[in-house]
């Protein structure tokens, strides 16, 4: 890196509203990311999301609402920046090479023609995502899929925008590439000090990747914050279910805590029904004298691990995912309980 | 932009509705209700029906022979039943009339007219034919239907659009026809809306004459919609698709060569042959080399501009059409379309009397015969534009767009040069029809303005064939290329 790390100035979203014909997207949407980090906005599709990053790239105009992209506001009322004003980097889906271009050619689109002749930056870019400098000559559909997905970060890195955004970037890879590209990508973004907004549906990728992630909904945004306390302390019972899988137990809330067929557990904040909500990794299989008594009704075995169905007192079932070398036999009378806290 | 240009290629249509309303029911009751427009109106369906039907029966049969046959010689043959689009009717119907002065009426004109544009119907059913899959015709053989009932009940559902398409565009030609009809002696309002013209400039009477002629084109265009319908002939499910196992001629590969032999005898050997004869034997043969040269200038600099000028008004129209969908978008796609239906004798009339009326600078302007190409040929670049265009994901504009380059600068960076084959394709398609365009150059070249086209014609006309031979030789040479464009199109080879 000649550059260095250029700590941007972040962005900030309020109120922004949305609708296409009587349709609307988006209800007031909230977010802030702080310069130089990367925050995901992840929701199941439809939710907005997309339309929320084209807002901020400046390819649609808000109804409502304004979006600050460092300190100048670029939307909002009686303001609409054109994209290419925003000084924003943008990665799509397809990646979208330019077909007619080189790797080059493409990586250096968007700088001003002097530095286009000298090919500025392209072998620092280049290795900065990851990529052989012979690269440089070739045209994008001599490139694998991952190959594209990191000439396409490179150019949107070269004019080194205030705002990187990216629009589901790894979900057209095959699962193998995309770990792989999705730890180039994250290490390049990090390299360059980026500020980054990443668009998925992915909650796995969302919370691997992001400094911080939003939960978005329905056209608004239903929790913001570190990705490991949205998956322990969801604001509620669709945003657990979104992030991960939810166990429902039965419960009867003491002062300290709530009773289940599994034995005591800690609660954060009374739901006010009478169940609570663990991870299916937080049931474990325990030693003699600890948890309650259960019978094994069956197994299905993966190697590392297996999942194994029991029937804790008369009708509860639940599954318990244990590691492959402990597996019960099917019949076998074992003991559960919970680890850790409720959501 | 887009919409300007859609209301130009509207202003024949435009000027017909004027020109029927100016003159009021009773008048126009009086003009068309007379016997001479009854006999134009026999004439005109009589060929056209006759006309489409030798021309897709002609069609049909030669792209099954070609494409599902075992026909011997396949290249040749794919080339040769194409080849005739090179040869523009006014051509054909000279090498057959100056064979035999006799050679005119009905007869004459639906032979000559199905010679020329049998290729229209070729084209797209043997491009049906190449790619639908041959599974289909499988399944039906096992399900019981011999090979006849395989045709008539699988095959022939999926040529439908095809073969529609290929009628319409024969039935449009054949109602635009007027060279070939005129040097046959077989008259059809086409024919009769130019003497109209020549003789007294009378407008009203053309003018009612033409909206005969209009009203028929829209007919037909009606109609190929309401047959057409909702027709649905994609293939279904995934795999890969098998070639065809061509079927065995056997004892009837003989007959078909003579057959496909004949056709190309008479659709090319016929008017190329009797240039040749002209050339070398008339009286009058000479090759001016001064006309020559300044016709085949003229011609070549009216092609070029005109499909820079075409070329230059699709391309807006094309862009919305692709990148704005909507009523209004698919409105002006429309529009486009039905400028073109139009004959050229319509489009040339109604840019006179509007010129005359509104703008007499452009009266007999080089302007206006480019403004006439414009909205004839404008479906020719759209064509190509729109596939060119459509192939362009849009995000290429976005991503153009947030890497700080400007619209202007995305258009040129990125949209021209991806789309830089189908608007030469497109422009190369225009500048080929411009070049053997006769009707409408005829009527609005500016004195003293000679193409080929029009220098043929006067020499023919004058039964100078000696003298028109070269003029003709000089277009099917530069025509040729055209033709091989559009055959490697409709093979899907080309964008």
């Amino acid at each position: 890196m000649t550059n260095g790390l250029h700590v941007t100035g972040g962005l900030q979203v309020t109120g922004l509203r949305r609708s296409y014909g009587a349709v609307p997207v988006l209800h007031g949407v909230d977010l802030e990311v702080p310069p130089g980090t990367l925050t995901a906005v992840v929701g199941p599709s439809g939710c907005g999301k997309t339309t929320l990053l084209r807002l901020v790239a400046g390819f649609d105009r808000p109804d409502a609402g304004t979006v600050a992209i460092g300190a100048q506001v670029v939307a909002g009322p009686g303001v609409a920046v054109p994209p290419e004003r925003r000084r924003i980097g943008y990665v799509t889906q397809e990646g979208n090479l330019f077909p007619h271009l080189t790797v080059a050619a493409n990586i250096t689109f968007g700088l001003p023609r002097r530095e286009r002749r000298a090919r500025h930056r392209v072998a620092e870019l280049l290795e900065l995502t990851g990529l052989d400098e012979s690269y440089a000559g070739r045209h994008p559909h001599e490139l694998s899929g991952g190959q594209q997905q990191r000439v396409a970060l490179a150019r949107a890195l070269a004019p080194a925008p205030e705002l990187m955004l990216l629009d589901e970037p790894f979900s057209a890879l095959d699962a193998e590439l995309r770990a792989d590209t999705r730890r180039a990508v994250a290490e390049a973004l990090a390299a360059a000090g980026t500020t980054t907004v990443l668009v998925t549906h992915d909650q796995a990728e969302a919370m691997s990747l992001a400094a911080r992630a939003a939960v978005m909904r329905d056209g608004v945004i239903v929790q913001e914050g570190v990705p490991a306390e949205l998956y322990r302390r969801p604001a509620d019972r669709g945003v657990a279910a979104f992030l991960g899988d939810v166990v429902e137990l039965p419960a009867i809330y003491g002062d300290d805590g709530a009773d289940t067929l599994l034995g005591r557990v800690a609660v954060g904040h009374r739901n006010g029904a009478a169940t609570v909500f663990v991870r299916p990794e937080q049931i474990v299989l325990t030693a003699a004298g600890d948890g309650a008594p259960a019978d094994v009704l069956d197994v299905e075995f993966f190697g590392p691990f297996a999942l194994v169905r029991v029937l804790v007192g008369k009708d509860l079932r639940v599954t318990v995912r244990c590691p492959g070398h402990l597996v019960p036999a099917v019949g076998e009378r074992v003991r559960v309980k919970v680890a850790g806290g409720a959501l | 932009m887009a919409v300007a240009v859609a209301l130009l290629t509207l202003l024949p249509l435009g000027y017909v509705v004027a020109g029927v309303v100016g003159t009021g029911p009773a008048g126009v009751v009086a003009l068309v209700w007379r016997p001479r427009v009854g006999e134009l109106l026999t004439n005109t369906v009589e060929l056209v029906l006759l006309g489409t039907t030798a021309c897709v029966v002609v069609g049909t049969g030669a792209a099954w022979l070609v494409e599902r046959t075992d026909l011997p010689g396949r290249p040749l043959w794919t080339g040769l039943m194409a080849a005739p689009l090179a040869v523009p009717a006014f051509v054909n119907s000279f090498g057959w009339y100056s064979l035999s002065p006799g050679f005119a009426g009905l007869d004459a004109a639906v032979l000559v007219t199905t010679l020329s544009y049998y290729p229209l119907v070729y084209l797209p059913v043997a491009a049906v034919l190449r790619g639908t899959d041959p599974a289909f015709e499988d399944m039906s053989r096992a399900l019981g239907n011999g090979p006849w009932h395989t045709f008539v009940r699988v095959v022939l559902p999926q040529l439908r659009p095809a073969l529609l398409g290929g009628a319409l565009l024969v039935g449009l030609h054949l109602l635009a026809e007027f060279g070939a009809l005129q040097s046959l002696r077989f008259d059809t309002f086409t024919t009769a809306i130019y003497d109209q013209f020549q003789s007294t400039f009378d407008g009203a009477g053309a003018t009612m004459l033409a909206g005969v002629l209009v009203l028929l084109c829209l007919l037909l265009l009606g109609g190929e919609q309401r047959l057409a319908g909702r027709a649905r002939v994609a293939r279904v499910g995934s795999g890969a698709m098998r070639r065809a196992v061509p079927h065995r001629l056997g004892p009837a590969t003989l007959p078909a060569i003579v057959a496909l032999a004949l056709l190309a005898v008479l659709a090319l050997g016929v008017p190329l042959g009797c240039i040749a004869f002209w050339l070398a034997t008339s009286t009058s043969t000479a090759f001016p080399l001064d006309d020559l040269l300044r016709t085949t200038a003229t011609s070549l600099g009216l092609g070029l501009l005109g499909a820079v000028v075409t070329s230059a008004l699709a391309l807006p129209v094309a862009w919305l059409v692709v990148r704005r969908r909507g009523r209004i978008s698919r409105l002006v796609e429309r529009c486009t379309y039905i400028g073109n239906s139009l004959p050229g004798m319509v489009v040339a009339l109604a840019l006179i009397t509007v010129a005359i009326r509104f703008l007499p600078a452009l009266y007999q302007s080089t302007v206006m015969l480019l403004a006439a190409y414009a909205v004839l040929f404008m479906p020719r670049a759209m064509v190509s534009l729109r596939t060119a265009l459509g192939q362009i994901p849009p995000e290429l504009d976005d991503v153009g767009r947030s890497l700080g380059v400007g619209s202007a600068a995305v258009l040129a960076r990125v949209t021209l040069p991806l789309i830089a084959r189908g608007l030469g394709a497109g422009s190369a398609l225009v500048f080929l029809a411009v070049v053997t365009e006769l009707t409408s150059t005829l009527l609005l070249a500016p004195i003293g303005t000679q193409t080929l086209a029009t220098q043929f014609w006067s020499e023919s006309s004058s039964i100078h064939y000696g003298a028109a031979a070269p003029y003709a030789l000089l277009m099917i040479l530069i025509s040729a290329p055209a033709a091989y464009l559009l055959t490697r199109r409709s093979r899907g080879e080309d964008t």
